[in-house]
């Protein structure tokens, strides 16, 4: 048969036709991913850079220092050791916050990941990490005179099993009645925002008893024993705590569960070709069930780290403002950013949590306008989802690069055949 | 096209071919599968530029940049998947691009539906134009792409094999109008891996292997096999050598069994039938008529009304695909790219689709790459799987090797019974070769093989015992000689005796 030996295989076969017929979404990412490896991911981000600096030049200020303010702004200057106390001091701090927001990343970024994983969209990554955050406050507040670490331990595993169990309502319902789990887990997430406002609101059961919050109805603190320790910064100044190190030790067990279990086998067959992974004897719907829990597993665990970790109380208002565009969904960025893997997540986490951090922070009006600047961290953000979900677009791109040298390769083939 | 050379890294997909099409002609290119004849094509119709060669349009070197490029020299192509949009009519898109316009910018849908019904009428294309795509057959829809490339002054056409998505009848009235074309001049270019339809419609065949140009022959004086032997190379054996069967237990038994649709509607009706040791049993019929509910039905994926099944005494009573794996069931399913693999995934997950439960492949959920690999390597070996290793993706493989693949992983379980089910649809000569003999080795190995398939062929060279499916009912079981008549007839569900 005249089949090349090499596992390299000619550009044609990975003809748009074939990602255009390949049927589920998870395996339509996987072509994407072969085809461009870290490429794509790497050019949308210069491009969405590159567009980003094009509207702040556009209102007239310089990309260039506005790109440099959001990298002090995220405490990035901190690896350059800045000449004074007082600068090394809040980059550290800075530093610090960026970390802050990355954890919360890494945990929903996973939710999204593992559930595309086995061919599934799961939106309700906000949903889930609310629950989650929910349930840590409840049992850090309620069970004071608990030790230390059976308290945190209880707080964080009764969290993400209601996490768990959040998302497995979206994974039941699409296994018994084929409710497409994009629906399903938005609802849930607004399920879950009303709920969380009624419950820290004004008169709610979670509303703390502390006099004089009505205004601004928030829930009581946590107690001392259910908060995790804080190993950078202090802890009256929202320091880093040892939630990072949860968070890296959670992107371990996703690409363990992933690539090294059984289930991870049986999520990665189901998200690649149902019909098949039923043929060879896998339970499908045990699977799309099993993966959505999973996947609320890890939102759930990560609004319990935030709870224990930084937080301590959550208010109402808190509720709000992360349901208009939080971390759930900045996760959807990062997963795909991240192209679902472990390592490509982190990445993204820190991207986008520096972003996030640097744009509120380190930006003077000098440089761009405040408002503006948090806009910024919407664009790129935007532009990255964009070009990701082009990214046929940006292969085209990287392989016309190729193709503007004919004379070389009109050259190769006596080499080749040498 | 003179000394094409075309290279994509890590293989030369066209080495100095040579290729000429005369006016008038049908030219075949006979290949295997990844022999390079649709790089040829693309080459010739602008999709991808060669590194080196010419390609000359009557005496004139030319060079396409585009595929408009080379529509506008008269280079018409019909892809193997069709490129029409299903909501628009039949005229809608045979203008498409270059439509008629009324009041400068209106389309003159009458003017279109005029010229396309015209064109239809000269070539006796029996298409009706304001007919919607999505509306008509296969084979119409096929008659649309030529007409396509007609209306756009074609006169070369290039097929890219286009009976491999008809039926019979539809191929032949395909043939039908290709002469028609030829008589008015056009030229064609046939791509094709099947002999018998290659020696009834070319002219000329050039085979290509490898990338390289083996022969070009006129037809006359061709061979089924002179040909396979330049396509593969070497001698192929177009009939299967088979020993007499010594047939041994009943290994797989069906009783009465009722199975049906997702529709709800009858597809099997009150099936029996008993497969021994030591043979083949194959169940021929046309398509649709309860082969696939048959076969998921046996195999676990789709649940049966009523009836009995046993494998190897074993009685499977709604039993999950699990169980009937476990109880001695192989099964080479009749869509290996849908069912049969997990495309993304490598040879060697691919490998372990059944296993990956069980040691030695993973311990309490713990999953052992290592020893997937390790087992895959041997299985890809013993198989002949060519064109990657055990970390190549399965869909990166070719359709004879994806289907090896398949059967290294059924037959490698060491089952009682096994199910075949079109074991060789879409394969060049080649694996076909192979996939027979191999099931008659597991045959004489004493497994229960049950084949079922579409191609009379098939059913012919490989059976020791043939039933006629029909309806969901068995219309006829044949032993001894019998005529591929007889079962042509019994298949449409004609219960006539064919005068010996």
């Amino acid at each position: 048969m005249s089949e090349p030996t090499n596992d390299q295989k000619p550009d044609l076969v990975e003809s748009p036709e074939e990602a255009a017929s390949s049927g589920t979404l998870a395996a339509r990412l996987s072509l994407s991913h072969r085809a461009g490896g870290v490429v794509v991911p790497v050019l949308t981000v210069v491009l969405a850079f590159l567009l980003g600096g094009l509207v702040v030049l556009a209102t007239g200020h310089n990309p260039l220092l506005a790109y440099r303010d959001i990298f002090d702004g995220a405490g990035l200057n901190w690896i350059f050791h800045p000449t004074t106390n007082v600068q090394s001091s809040i980059a550290a701090y800075n530093l610090t916050q960026t970390l802050l927001q990355a954890t919360t990343l890494i945990f929903t970024g996973l939710a999204v990941a593992f559930a595309f994983r086995c061919g599934m969209f799961n939106i309700g990554g906000e949903g889930q990490y609310l629950v989650g955050l929910v349930v840590a406050n409840w049992i850090g507040v309620s069970f004071s005179g608990m030790s230390t670490l059976p308290h945190v331990l209880f707080a964080i595993i009764a969290a993400t099993l209601a996490g768990a169990a959040w998302a497995g309502i979206a994974g039941v319902l699409k296994a018994t009645t084929g409710a497409h789990e994009v629906i399903s887990t938005i609802m849930l997430n607004w399920i879950a925002i009303y709920t969380a406002t009624w419950l820290f609101g004004a008169g709610g059961p979670l509303q703390t008893t502390a006099a004089g919050q009505s205004t601004n109805p928030v829930s009581n603190d946590i107690a001392h024993s259910a908060e995790l320790p804080v190993i950078w910064g202090s802890k009256g100044f929202q320091g880093l705590d040892i939630g990072f190190f949860i968070a890296i030790a959670a992107l371990v067990v996703f690409w363990a569960l992933i690539n090294r279990t059984t289930l991870g086998y049986e999520v990665r067959a189901v998200g690649f070709n149902p019909d098949a992974a039923a043929y060879g004897g896998i339970n499908v719907k045990k699977n799309v069930i099993r993966a959505m829990a999973i996947s609320g597993a890890f939102a759930g665990l990560g609004g319990a780290v935030d709870m224990l970790g930084y937080l301590y109380h959550y208010g109402a208002l808190d509720v709000q403002n992360s349901a208009a565009g939080g971390v759930g969904f900045i996760g959807i960025a990062v997963a795909l950013l991240g192209r679902n893997t472990a390592v490509g997540v982190f990445f993204g986490s820190l991207l986008f949590g520096g972003l996030i951090y640097g744009t509120t922070q380190g930006l003077s009006s000098n440089v761009i306008q405040p408002e503006l600047a948090s806009n910024l961290t919407l664009i790129i953000e935007g532009l990255v989802v964009l070009f990701i979900g082009a990214d046929l677009l940006i292969l085209y791109v990287w392989n016309s690069r190729k193709r503007l040298r004919p004379q070389r390769r009109a050259q190769a083939p006596a080499k080749a055949a040498a | 096209m003179r000394g094409i050379r075309k290279e994509f890294p890590g293989v030369v997909a066209n080495d100095d071919v040579s290729f000429d099409v005369r006016r008038g002609e049908v030219h075949a290119l006979l290949g295997e599968n990844g022999a390079g004849k649709s790089t040829l094509m693309n080459i010739l119709y602008g999709l991808s530029s060669p590194d080196a060669g010419e390609i000359r349009l009557r005496g004139k070197p030319v060079s396409f940049g585009s595929a408009s490029d080379a529509i506008d020299a008269g280079v018409g192509m019909v892809h193997q998947h069709f490129m029409l949009i299903p909501v628009m009519t039949v005229a809608e898109n045979v203008v498409l691009g270059t439509e008629p316009v009324k009041d400068g910018v209106l389309l003159d849908e009458a003017a279109a539906e005029k010229k396309v019904a015209d064109m239809a009428k000269t070539f006796k294309f029996a298409v009706e134009p304001a007919a919607l795509v999505q509306d008509i057959g296969v084979g119409q829809q096929q008659r649309v792409e030529i007409m396509k490339a007609l209306y756009r002054n074609a006169e070369i056409l290039i097929l890219d094999e286009p009976t491999a998505v008809l039926t019979p009848q539809e191929a032949s009235d395909l043939f039908e109008i290709l002469r028609r074309l030829q008589r008015e001049g056009i030229s064609i270019v046939f791509i094709s891996h099947k002999l018998n339809e290659v020696l009834e419609i070319a002219d000329r065949i050039t085979v290509l292997r490898r990338g390289k140009t083996i022969e070009t022959v006129p037809r006359q004086g061709a061979t089924e096999e002179s040909l396979a032997r330049a396509m593969v190379g070497r001698e192929v054996l177009l009939r299967v050598e088979k020993p007499p069967a010594e047939q041994g237990d009943v290994l797989l038994s069906v009783e009465d069994l009722h199975v049906r649709d997702d529709r709800g509607i009858e597809k099997v009706r009150g099936l029996s039938f008993q497969v021994h040791a030591g043979e083949i049993l194959g169940i021929a019929g046309v398509d649709g008529n309860g082969q696939t509910e048959l076969i998921e039905a046996l195999t676990g994926l789709r649940r049966a009304e009523s009836g009995r099944i046993e494998v190897g005494g074993l009685e499977l009573h709604h039993a999950s695909a699990r169980h009937t794996l476990d109880a001695g069931l192989g099964h080479i399913p009749e869509d290996r790219q849908r069912r049969g693999l997990v495309l993304e995934f490598s040879i060697a997950e691919n490998i372990a689709l059944h296993d990956y439960s069980q040691p030695p492949d993973s311990k309490y959920g713990w999953l052992f790459p290592g020893r997937l690999v390790e087992r895959a390597t041997g299985l890809i070996q013993e198989f002949d799987v060519r064109g990657g290793g055990p970390y190549t993706r399965a869909g990166a493989l070719s359709g004879g090797n994806q289907q090896k693949l398949v059967a290294a992983r059924e037959i490698a379980r060491d089952p009682k019974a096994l199910i075949a089910a079109q074991p060789t649809r879409g394969l060049d000569v080649g694996a076909i070769e192979y996939l027979h003999r191999r099931l008659v080795t597991e045959r004489d190995e004493g497994r229960a093989i049950l084949l079922v398939s579409l191609e009379l062929e098939e059913i012919f060279s490989l059976s020791d015992r043939i039933l006629v499916i029909y309806e969901g009912e068995i219309v006829g079981e044949h032993t001894g000689a019998v005529s591929e008549e007889q079962i042509g007839f019994e298949m449409v569900g004609v219960k006539r005796e064919v005068p010996a």
